[in-house]
């Protein structure tokens, strides 16, 4: 079908409206960058590259990046195997123990680790105690603390993917090599391991832009130690604004930078073709020694996993003040989740965070879904670019946009396309919209693919118009791929720390900045709460995604 | 009484022709079926009759109107498609209601006639079922009636039987055909199965690289082909390269390396002129001798079981030809040195065409 016109109108409406809040942000904070009031100008990037604490926190974020890569593969690629591949007591609840981390957001998740391997965290206390030393046995601070947090919650991509590559192996193919006489190692290097290869540099490249647009755990445990993202924020709080607007750029261009070289390791999603046939059995651990201390070895490793879920979970219960010596809190409470529901001031965040969260959602679920609409089906022009803008935020992290955002909306001028929306209560939802179009869109778009063509053209050779079509076939058989996107959105937004913490106003502060002024006033209990209530959210929405998965 | 015609229907695709320039005429009622090898522009032409593709050039007139231009929706075209695109998230009933419900069906009116197109296609009381819980056969005729239910001014079909297993698609051929016979609705169907075409076509349009090479009932397309092309696609046919030398006693006389054969004069074209030429030979139309004068020499080489009889390939001495031949089983051994001739006395089941001119 060529397209009719509304279609082509709608497809030009929704690429203005992406070229206005994906690129047009972006664009403003490369002319702040190379402007004064006086003209053009090149002073702010000569400032940049004059310090050397510019190109610290450059190379910073680099290698940290890289770093987290190998840490998280180290980690999850042998959990995958192991789990995937060999019998283990309770291996099927282990399997999923051990992709928890996946629940914590970034924010809660480096506040468990604050609590357990903290100056005064649990493990800290402990080592302490065990050793008998004066002072903490350590501080947790600096890059080592950063990559740790990132191992711990990275390999999880690893470890799914892997699993979900392994997964897809036929078992033909492990009886092919062991009849041609190759031994388990030779067969995981030469044949798993290729097979694997499009999963895995999938894994590989989420962690490593994942890492570099860190910033929680930076922001938390960096100490004196700067990666990029931290650094803008510190630039403008100097009030430097100019500066951070190239520290952005040059963020933006490495981020871009590696995306563009790790594209070409992609290969082709399913080369052997359609594999069909059964997934192989998982092989039994004969030998009993290594059967008992693999086994010891994964619930041991699982069980520290959980210790930052178990963490959260424990100090939510602790009253205020009661808890400073003891191993174990003296005593516990409810208090703190009912200052959650009948404290205004501790309501208020919640509820905010709950609205924010939703109008996003609600608004990127509905672009996405008509950018599938113009752009998956009709053969129009600029489908392609619609998709790519729909993805870029992916590739750009939050500060960045966060930053862009602020630049673009705080100055009036309607005929520019820019109003005054920070400080107001539209700059959030804004924000989160934004950050939230690649994973809305790439589950509803993924929905769109899967949907036979043909179905849309039988319902228009039965005489539905397109929006019969639409309401009686599209939209029922999107409703996974829509709960989807729409869910992972809300996740997304609901606990978001990156973009509100340069954005926010005391009357829309969300979860995540309440936290952490809960967390600056020692009022732990609260802010484990408030972690605890994100924490049960991303776990409902993940059980969801793996009920359906596993339901068909 | 022409009722569905197609003029001059052009269609590009990048630059390239998938129609071309493809002239059809259907009476009322008639079912015509498009044969030809994929790519020979069967499905597209389908899809212009449905109105899913706009053709770049001619027109499709339906009882006198052009629809053309008339969006899928407003052309009241029934189809069933090649994977059925049954909606999955409705039951048998609802699907076969749904194109019903475009017309402003509803109610007890809609509850019956969804009932009787069931029991059309033999799924009597199938209106609760999921997709999901019937049979490839099963879906096919869901499919089937939710394309009558709303009454088409034409059916069409995608190749509707290429998704069922060989053992089935028989029975399922046998029972498409009825049921359109019983409905008398006018049907153009794509397939590439020439058992499909002749069993359930009225008549068959071969088409090879979009352009329409001929259309006629299965005897005419068998016993009259009109080039080479259809000759080779429809059925079974060897090709070898003879002289024509002129008007023979019984017909045209042709040499073909020692040997000279009569071959029927077809009524339907011109005479082959004299010279090099292209003939084609149905296996049934050649049998096989003891070595003899007026024989074309040649060695048995491969024999094949098709049933009631064998068909040999045998390797024609100096030319090294190899051409098909029909002959009773355990007739001749392989290696055996055989001789080839034409089975009637007229030469019927052999063409000749002129050498195309390069």
């Amino acid at each position: 079908m060529t397209g009719p016109r509304a279609a082509r109108i709608a497809a030009v409406g929704l690429l203005l409206l992406l070229l206005w809040l994906v690129v047009y942000p972006i664009i403003l904070v490369l002319i702040e960058g190379l402007h004064e009031p006086s003209g053009w100008t090149l002073a702010y990037v000569r400032q940049f590259f004059q310090r050397p604490s510019e190109w610290q926190a450059l190379w910073g974020s680099l290698w940290i990046s890289l770093a987290s890569v190998v840490l998280a593969a180290a980690i999850g690629l042998p959990l995958a195997v192991l789990l995937a591949r060999y019998e283990l007591p309770g291996g099927r609840i282990l399997g999923g123990l051990v992709a928890l981390p996946a629940v914590l957001p970034p924010l809660v998740g480096v506040m468990a680790f604050l609590f357990l391997y903290g100056e005064t965290g649990f493990v800290s206390l402990l080592v302490q105690r065990l050793l008998r030393l004066e002072n903490p046995p350590w501080q947790f601070q600096g890059a080592w603390a950063i990559l740790l947090v990132h191992a711990y919650s990275m390999y999880v991509y690893f470890y799914l993917f892997g699993r979900a590559g392994l997964a897809s192996l036929d078992l033909s193919l492990y009886e092919a090599a062991a009849s041609l006489g190759a031994g388990r190692w030779r067969t995981l290097r030469r044949v798993v391991l290729p097979q694997l290869y499009p999963s895995l540099t999938g894994a590989a490249i989420l962690t490593f832009m994942t890492s570099l647009a860190s910033f929680s755990a930076p922001y938390i445990f960096g100490g004196g130690y700067r990666v990029m993202t931290t650094q803008i924020v510190a630039t403008r709080l100097n009030g430097e604004n100019e500066l951070a607007m190239v520290e952005t750029i040059s963020l933006t261009i490495l981020a871009l930078l590696a995306l563009w070289l790790l594209r070409g390791t992609h290969a082709p999603d399913n080369p052997a073709g359609g594999r069909k046939g059964v997934a192989p059995a998982r092989i039994p651990l004969r030998h009993p020694l290594t059967r008992r201390l693999l086994t010891v070895f994964a619930w041991g490793f699982a069980g520290v996993l959980l210790l930052p879920h178990l963490t959260l979970l424990l100090v939510s219960f602790v009253p205020v003040g009661t808890w400073t010596t003891e191993p174990l809190p003296p005593a516990y409470t409810l208090a703190n989740y009912l200052a959650l529901v009948h404290d205004p001031v501790r309501v208020r965040p919640l509820l905010n965070s709950l609205w924010l969260a939703t109008a996003a959602t609600v608004a990127a679920v509905a672009i996405a879904l008509l950018g599938g609409v113009v752009s998956a089906r009709g053969r129009l022009r600029g489908a392609r670019l619609i998709e790519g803008l729909l993805a870029l935020p992916w590739a750009v992290p939050g500060t960045v946009f966060a930053i862009a955002l602020a630049a673009a909306f705080s100055v009036h001028a309607p005929a520019a396309g820019r109003f005054i929306l920070v400080g107001t209560v539209w700059i959030l939802p804004l924000a989160y919209l934004v950050r939230n179009l690649p994973i809305t869109s790439r589950a509803i778009f993924a929905g769109f693919r899967a949907l036979d063509p043909s179905l849309e053209e039988a319902s228009a050779s039965l005489g539905a118009g397109r929006a019969r079509t639409l309401r009686r076939v599209v939209l029922p058989l999107l409703r996974p791929a829509l709960v989807a996107g729409a869910s992972l959105a809300f996740v997304t937004a609901f606990g978001d720390f990156v973009t509100s913490i340069m954005l926010y106003t005391y009357d829309t502060r969300p979860i995540s900045l309440e936290i952490l002024s809960s967390l600056r006033q020692s009022d732990v209990g609260v802010a484990a709460a408030y972690g605890v209530v994100l924490m049960l959210v991303s776990a409902a929405v993940f059980a969801l995604g793996a009920e359906r998965g596993s339901g068909g | 009484m022409t009722f569905l015609q197609l003029q001059d229907l052009v269609k590009r695709f990048d630059g390239t022709l998938a129609v071309d320039g493809l002239t059809l005429s259907l009476n009322r009622g008639e079912m015509l079926a498009l044969l030809g090898p994929s790519g020979s522009g069967k499905t597209t032409t389908l899809r212009l009759l449905a109105g899913f593709e706009v053709p770049d050039g001619g027109r499709v007139l339906v009882d006198g109107e052009d629809v053309t231009q008339l969006e899928p929706v407003a052309r009241r075209f029934g189809m069933v498609f090649q994977h059925y695109a049954l909606f999955p998230h409705l039951d048998a009933g609802s699907n076969v209601a749904f194109g019903l419900e475009s017309l402003g069906v509803r109610g007890d009116e809609l509850d019956r006639r969804v009932a009787r197109a069931l029991t059309l296609v033999d799924l009597e009381g199938f209106e609760r079922r999921k997709i999901s819980q019937l049979s490839g056969g099963q879906q096919q005729r869901v499919a089937l009636a939710r394309a009558l239910a709303p009454e088409p001014r034409v059916l069409l079909l995608d190749e509707p039987l290429s998704n069922l297993d060989p053992t089935l698609r028989e029975r399922t051929r046998r029972e498409i055909r009825d049921v359109i016979r019983r409905v008398g609705i006018t049907t153009i169907l794509v397939t590439h199965e020439q058992d499909e075409a002749f069993d359930l076509g009225d008549r068959v349009a071969v088409l090879c690289q979009g352009r329409l090479e001929q259309a006629g009932t299965p005897d005419e397309l068998y016993v009259t082909p009109a080039n080479p092309f259809v000759a080779r696609f429809v059925g079974r046919s060897s090709s070898l390269r003879v002289e024509v030398l002129g008007r023979g006693e019984q017909g045209t006389r042709v040499r073909i390396g020692p040997a000279e054969w009569d071959v029927e004069r077809r009524e339907d074209g011109p005479p082959v002129p004299p010279g090099p030429a292209l003939m084609l030979v149905r296996p049934e139309a050649l049998r096989l001798t003891p070595p003899a004068a007026g024989a074309l020499s040649a060695t048995v080489r491969e024999r094949r079981f098709v049933g009631p009889s064998a068909l040999y390939t045998v390797v024609v001495e100096g030319s090294g030809a190899a051409i098909e031949v029909v002959a009773p089983h355990q007739a001749v051994r392989i290696g055996e040195q055989v001789g080839v001739m034409p089975s009637r006395r007229a030469g019927g089941g052999i063409h000749l065409f002129p050498e195309p001119t390069p």
